[in-house]
């Protein structure tokens, strides 16, 4: 660790660097109207370097290269599957999320098995081909977005050689997901690559016992490879270097995933590898790290229940620590869910501000007639609200709050979203002379302040106004609507 | 990559001994491209494969040099990188027993962090992350999976008290007065001390207070609260910029000052403000009694917000940062704002029994590994993982390699095997 050089850190990249390595031309091929701009939209992470023609070019190939070293992930990038049916794990380029921003969403892949009747009409047991299905039609709306899992993984309990290739050559068959290959035989990995060897599938694993073998099959069908070392780090770092010595560069990193008192080991040793590439300049440990919160179904003498609980938990640890890819076993709903969105979350980008703009948001097209709702500008409350309305179709006016990037419980709480905030926020977007109805529908959550409201808007000049309070959550909005909408005209005040 | 130049040296320096050995020694210096022709032509390595490997990748620019390669285990040690941090987390005591002045049958003491969370290979932890079990002094909105267990006690938080901490462990209890709320019942500050001297009674751990969220009622409340509980050190939950607005920081931070209670000051996901409410409160409150609630949104709404926080808070602090170097309190009963933790979103999504507590268990566990040192938490389940959880992270050297050596092809238990009766 004495020649350690760490590399210039992104955060501190500038676009001025990257600029200098660029053809200057401005040719705008790229898309952008200067280098300036591209360069910095590099240094964002925003583009990537094969959007310039120009430095493609033989004569460009030492500024080039250059650039892509430059530029280089800390963490090396590793493409699991070929084309359109391949997953980019790794590529991380800090530690910390709030040092820039996390790349590559952790791929979440589901165990099936060699042993797995293939189809169920003979037996009670899940069949292969109907896990494989599941996994890949899972989904779950999120804020408009659908969330989905990554990868099949193959595993072979029989560690025979023609049953692991005759399941591997089903899943293929029925399947274009990207695929992970697990036996520590290697005659067994032979033969289940040979089914898929176009297929670039992430091999898993080399050990101490195994690994010659398993960097062959490496090189000689192109796979990215794992390395397991299960909580020996030395060992880890060995095989890392002596596979690469022999030619495997797509490493994927195991320390070994140990739920229950090993917890903290795991914990630590994904965090040592991390922080090993990412602030000690190591780079052996520059490579994605796989966990396995499958192992939570070993040895256990617990419910289904209660391991798919643990496995889901530990799934939420790993992600927050540095895992790039999972292995995992359950895909009870309950339990993927919050794994999923953790995902979803965790990697989007930390620079995106936490509000939206405020003001009047339209959908679809409104009239005179039209519902007029009112949500806060927190940001994930506006893109749920948005998410709904979208779902229902239908044409609203909706009036968005400056409760400073707070959600409507918090913002009630807090006194951020106060009744005469409201009334200002109506006023000022100008909806009132839009609409002929003199309703404004509120959140659920803000359920205490309609009163006030009525009054307030009688002081900003809105008089006769009613506060309609809405559902709790905005999911509620289309069967609201149906019931209230349009409103009665009863009492006059 | 320089890495990258210096593996291909070294490559070409083995080359060349080899070629030495082989009797084919060039005249000093090796062109590139000769010793890859004569390598390809004497195939040093002669490999396993027969069959010709599928290129599928984009084009290599450059054929690398061909590497010797090994034959055994290269020893390359692992040596975790580790920091000396300048900054450190406060202490902070929570309650006080009879000779020091309060009632509580023992103290609970955060905080003390000198690295980040669980970087036990820099530095153990001093003081585990602690679980305050949250109480309300009304009715309130609760999903179907918490009110199961705390339906029985609505109304009745000294009761509720007695439970969370006999049941389910709470080394902390949280009194909600949210009835102190001018615009739902306006219970006076009197009435609301009562409460919270009867939950003193029942229970011997140290409290949490919590108000309504009215900068000026709340002040008014714990103002009255302080001085009722004097020398118990309760943390008022919560202090705001908001009371410094309405004018009523000030009186509530002297009443906690002089009473010897702790405060909690409480900011929306925004540390420059967290620091300049820090810093009104220095004049009034001892550092050592000022904890930190930065935000904490649920799961799905906001968590990363919250997560990311919470470990910029905690760095800035270790690296130095006076201000932010308080113990941190996180509302993780927040997750159940969650629309995922309590609608129906079809069968598949069921049972919601599980979904919602695991939801709070992934949002308290995110924040447990960004820093956070109190836990304001609801659901038994997921407060039984959660101190599962941070014992098991509290020490290492417990993995055994065998236990995980063979999961490749363990044969995972049927489920009906394993299904429980009924639950």
């Amino acid at each position: 660790m004495t020649e350690r050089e760490v590399r210039k850190s992104v955060t501190k990249l500038s676009p001025i660097d990257v600029y200098m390595l660029l053809p200057r031309t401005n040719c705008e091929e790229c898309g952008e109207p200067n280098c300036m701009a591209f360069a910095t939209k590099l240094v964002n992470r925003e583009v990537t370097l094969e959007r310039c023609p120009p430095i493609l070019k033989k004569e460009h190939e030492k500024a080039y290269k250059k650039l892509e070293e430059t530029l280089a992930p800390v963490i090396r990038a590793i493409t699991i599957g070929t084309g359109d049916h391949s997953i980019k794990i790794g590529g991380k380029l800090v530690m910390y999320r709030h040092e820039f921003a996390y790349h590559n969403p952790v791929a979440l892949a589901f165990d099936v098995t060699d042993e797995m009747p293939l189809h169920a009409r003979f037996s009670g047991e899940e069949a292969l081909i109907d896990r494989v299905k599941k996994v890949e039609n899972f989904v779950y709306n999120y804020i408009g977005r659908d969330l989905t899992l990554d990868i099949i993984a193959i595993r072979s309990t029989s560690n025979d050689p023609t049953v692991f290739k005759s399941a591997v050559e089903n899943v293929a068959k029925v399947t274009k997901f990207p695929l992970i290959l697990c036996a520590l035989d290697p005659n067994v990995m032979e033969a289940g690559l040979v089914a898929v060897q176009n297929r670039r599938p992430l091999l898993y694993a080399a050990t101490k016992d195994n690994w010659k073998s398993m960097a062959e099959l490496a090189l000689m069908y192109n796979c990215p490879l794992s390395v397991l070392a299960p909580n020996d780090l030395n060992l880890l770092r060995s095989l890392v270097k002596t596979l690469i010595e022999y030619g495997v560069e797509d490493l994927v990193l195991d320390p070994g995933t140990f739920v229950d008192e090993g917890l903290s080991d795991t914990v630590n040793n994904f965090t040592m590898v991390r922080r090993n590439a990412c602030k000690g300049g190591d780079d052996l440990c520059g490579f994605p790290i796989i966990g396995t919160p499958i192992t939570a179904w070993l040895g256990g003498k617990d419910s289904k229940e209660t391991l798919a609980w643990k496995e889901a938990y530990i799934a939420g640890i790993l992600m927050s620590r540095y895992a790039d890819v999972l292995i995992m076993h359950s895909l009870d709903g309950w339990a993927q869910l919050p794994t999923v969105i953790w995902k979803f979350n965790i990697y989007t980008d930390p620079r995106k501000p936490v509000s939206v703009d405020s003001g009047l948001i339209t959908f679809g097209k409104p009239n005179e007639m039209s519902p007029l709702m009112l949500t806060t500008n927190y940001a994930l409350t506006y893109f749920t609200v948005e998410s709904d309305l979208k779902k229902f179709g239908g044409d609203y006016y909706l009036v968005v709050a400056d409760t400073e990037g707070i959600s409507v419980e918090s913002a009630v709480a807090g006194r951020y979203l106060t009744a005469e905030l409201i009334a200002e926020s109506v006023k000022k977007s100008g909806v009132a002379e839009k609409i002929k109805h003199k309703h404004l529908i509120i959140p659920g959550r803000a359920a205490r302040l309609s009163g006030e409201i009525e009054d307030e808007l009688k002081n900003v000049g809105l008089p006769g106004w009613r506060v309609m309070v809405g559902p709790m959550d905005s999911s509620g909005i289309a069967k609201f609507l149906d019931e209230t909408w349009p409103p009665k005209r009863e009492e006059k005040e | 990559m320089g890495e990258k130049g210096k593996k291909d040296e070294a490559a070409a320096i083995e080359l060349a001994g080899l070629l030495r050995l082989l009797g084919i020694e060039g005249k000093g210096e090796i062109e590139l491209e000769d010793v890859e022709l004569s390598i390809g032509e004497l195939t040093l390595q002669p490999s396993a494969a027969t069959v010709a490997p599928p290129k599928t990748t984009a084009p290599s620019a450059v054929l690398a040099p061909p590497k010797v390669r090994p034959t055994t285990i290269l020893e390359a040690p692992f040596t975790p990188f580790v920091q000396e941090y300048p900054g450190q987390i406060r202490e902070a005591t929570l309650g006080a027993t009879k000779s020091e002045g309060g009632s509580r049958g023992k103290t609970v003491v955060i905080g003390g962090a000198n690295t980040p969370a669980f970087y036990l290979f820099e530095k153990a932890p001093p003081h585990p992350p602690v679980i305050a079990i949250d109480t309300f002094d009304m009715k309130v909105r609760l999903p179907k999976a918490i009110k199961m267990y705390v339906e029985e006690f609505w109304g009745d938080p000294a009761a509720w008290a007695k439970i969370a901490v006999d049941k389910w462990g709470a080394d902390l209890i949280t009194v909600h007065l949210l009835s102190t709320d001018p615009l739902i019942k306006d219970t006076p500050p009197a009435e609301a001390a009562k409460t919270v001297e009867e939950v003193l009674q029942a229970v011997d751990v140290p409290l949490i207070i919590g108000g309504c969220g009215d900068p000026k009622k709340d002040a008014e409340v714990f103002m009255k609260v302080a001085e009722v509980a004097e020398g118990e050190r309760v943390l008022l939950s919560s202090l705001t910029l908001d009371m410094g607005d309405v004018g009523s920081l000030e009186g509530v931070a002297k009443a906690a000052g002089k009473y010897g209670h702790l405060v909690l000051a409480f900011t929306a996901l925004d540390l420059n403000r967290a620091k300049e409410l820090n810093r009104k409160l220095y004049d009034y409150v001892p550092k050592d009694r000022i904890l930190m609630d930065l935000t904490t949104a649920a799961l799905g709404y906001g968590l990363e917000y919250s997560f990311t926080i919470h470990e910029r808070a905690r760095m800035a602090a270790l690296m130095g940062d006076t201000e932010l170097q308080h113990p941190i309190l996180a509302g993780t009963t927040n997750a159940w704002a969650a629309r995922e933790t309590w609608m129906k979103l079809g069968p598949e999504w069921e049972p919601r029994r599980l979904r919602g507590p695991l939801w709070e268990t992934t949002t308290a566990l995110a924040l447990l590994l960004a820093g956070v040192d109190v836990f304001m938490m609801m659901h038994p389940d997921a407060i039984k993982t959660m101190r599962e959880v941070t014992q098991q992270l509290a020490s290492r050297g417990k993995a055994d390699p065998n236990k995980i050596a063979n999961w490749v092809n363990a044969r995972i238990k049927g489920e009906d095997e394993h299904d429980r009766e009924g639950s």
